[in-house]
C-alpha cells in the first residue's frame, strides 16, 4: 500500500494521529456534508450523517486496505450512513411505503415531454425558482438513483469510483445513472416548457 | 413517425447518457449521429438532457463548505476540539 494516499500520511492515521485526521476531516467534510445534504434533504439529517462518517471512518482506519483511494472510501461510509438514515425514517414515517424498490430492474422509460427548452435566456436557469427546482427534482429520485446521481454529478467521482463507493458494477453505474438524468430531464422540461409558453405569451 | 423509427429511437435511449458524457464509443457515436439527423425528437431529448447535465454541474461547481457552527460540533464530537481553529 501506498504510505501516501491523496497528501495524506496512511501510516499517521492508522495510528490515530489527531492532527493528521483533523486534516483529513477538513479536507473532506465539505463534500460529504453536500452529498448528504442532497441525498436527505434537510440539515439536521445531513449533520448525523456528516458526524456519524467520521466517527466510522476513524474507527475503521486501521482496517483500511487502500483498495480504493480514501476519498471514495469515505464516500462509501457517507452513502451507507445516507441509506442507511433514509431507510429508518420510511420506517418510522410508514412501514408499507417501499417506494418500490423493485422497480430499480424496469426498463428504461420512453421520454415523454418533447419541447426543446435550451433557447430560454440565460437569467431564467439562475433564479432561485430554478434553482429550488434542481433541488426538489434530486429529492424526487428514488435513492437508489438518486445516491449514483449525487457522487457522479454533483461530486465529480468517475464511473468507477461510483462503482467502488457504493459496489456496484460500471454497468450497473451507468445504467442508474442515465435513469436518474433522464428522470431529472422529464421534471426539468415540464418547468421549463412552461416558463416557454409564459414567455411567448407575452 | 414511422414504427421502425420508434424503436430506433428505444433501441439508442440507452447510450444517451454516455453520448452526452462524451463517451460513447465511435462506432456507436456515427449511428446516433445518423439517427439524430433524422429525428427531430431525439434531437430535442440529448440536447434538453444535455442542459440537464450542465444545470445540475453548474448548480454544484460553487466549493463544497461546512457552516461553521456544524464545523465546531463536528469537530467536538470526533474530540478534535484542539484543532478546530482554522
Amino acid at each position: 500500500m501506498d504510505e501516501n494516499s491523496e497528501g495524506f500520511s496512511l501510516r499517521a492515521l492508522q495510528a490515530g494521529d489527531r492532527a493528521e485526521f483533523a486534516r483529513l476531516v477538513d479536507r473532506y467534510s465539505g463534500s460529504i456534508y453536500r452529498l448528504a445534504l442532497k441525498m436527505l434533504g434537510n440539515s439536521s439529517d445531513a449533520e448525523d450523517v456528516l458526524q456519524n462518517t467520521f466517527l466510522k471512518a476513524f474507527q475503521h482506519l486501521p482496517a483500511f486496505e487502500g483498495r480504493s483511494s480514501l476519498s471514495t472510501w469515505l464516500y462509501r461510509i457517507a452513502s451507507n450512513e445516507a441509506l442507511m438514515l433514509i431507510r429508518k425514517r420510511r420506517r418510522e414515517v410508514n412501514l408499507a411505503d417501499a417506494e418500490a424498490e423493485d422497480e430499480q430492474d424496469a426498463e428504461i422509460s420512453a421520454p415523454v415531454q418533447l419541447t426543446d427548452w435550451c433557447c430560454l435566456p440565460e437569467e431564467e436557469f439562475l433564479s432561485d425558482e430554478s434553482q429550488d427546482l434542481l433541488n426538489r427534482a434530486v429529492q424526487r429520485l428514488p435513492e437508489r438513483l438518486r445516491i449514483v446521481f449525487i457522487l457522479r454529478d454533483l461530486q465529480g467521482l468517475s464511473i468507477q469510483e461510483a462503482g467502488e463507493a457504493l459496489g456496484l458494477s460500471e454497468t450497473a453505474v451507468k445504467t442508474r445513472l442515465l435513469r436518474a438524468r433522464l428522470r431529472l430531464r422529464e421534471d426539468l422540461s415540464a418547468y421549463y416548457a412552461e416558463r416557454l409558453g409564459e414567455r411567448s405569451k407575452k | 413517425m414511422s414504427a421502425s423509427d420508434k424503436s430506433k429511437c428505444e433501441s439508442l435511449l440507452g447510450s444517451l447518457s454516455d453520448y452526452v458524457d462524451g463517451s460513447l464509443s465511435e462506432d456507436f457515436c456515427a449511428e446516433l449521429e445518423r439517427h439524430l439527423a433524422e429525428c427531430q425528437d431525439c434531437r430535442v431529448v440529448v440536447d434538453t438532457l444535455r442542459k440537464t447535465v450542465y444545470l445540475y454541474h453548474e448548480n454544484a461547481s460553487e466549493p463544497a463548505e461546512v457552516p461553521d457552527a456544524v464545523r465546531e460540533r463536528l469537530f467536538r464530537c470526533l474530540n478534535l476540539d484542539d484543532y478546530a481553529k482554522h
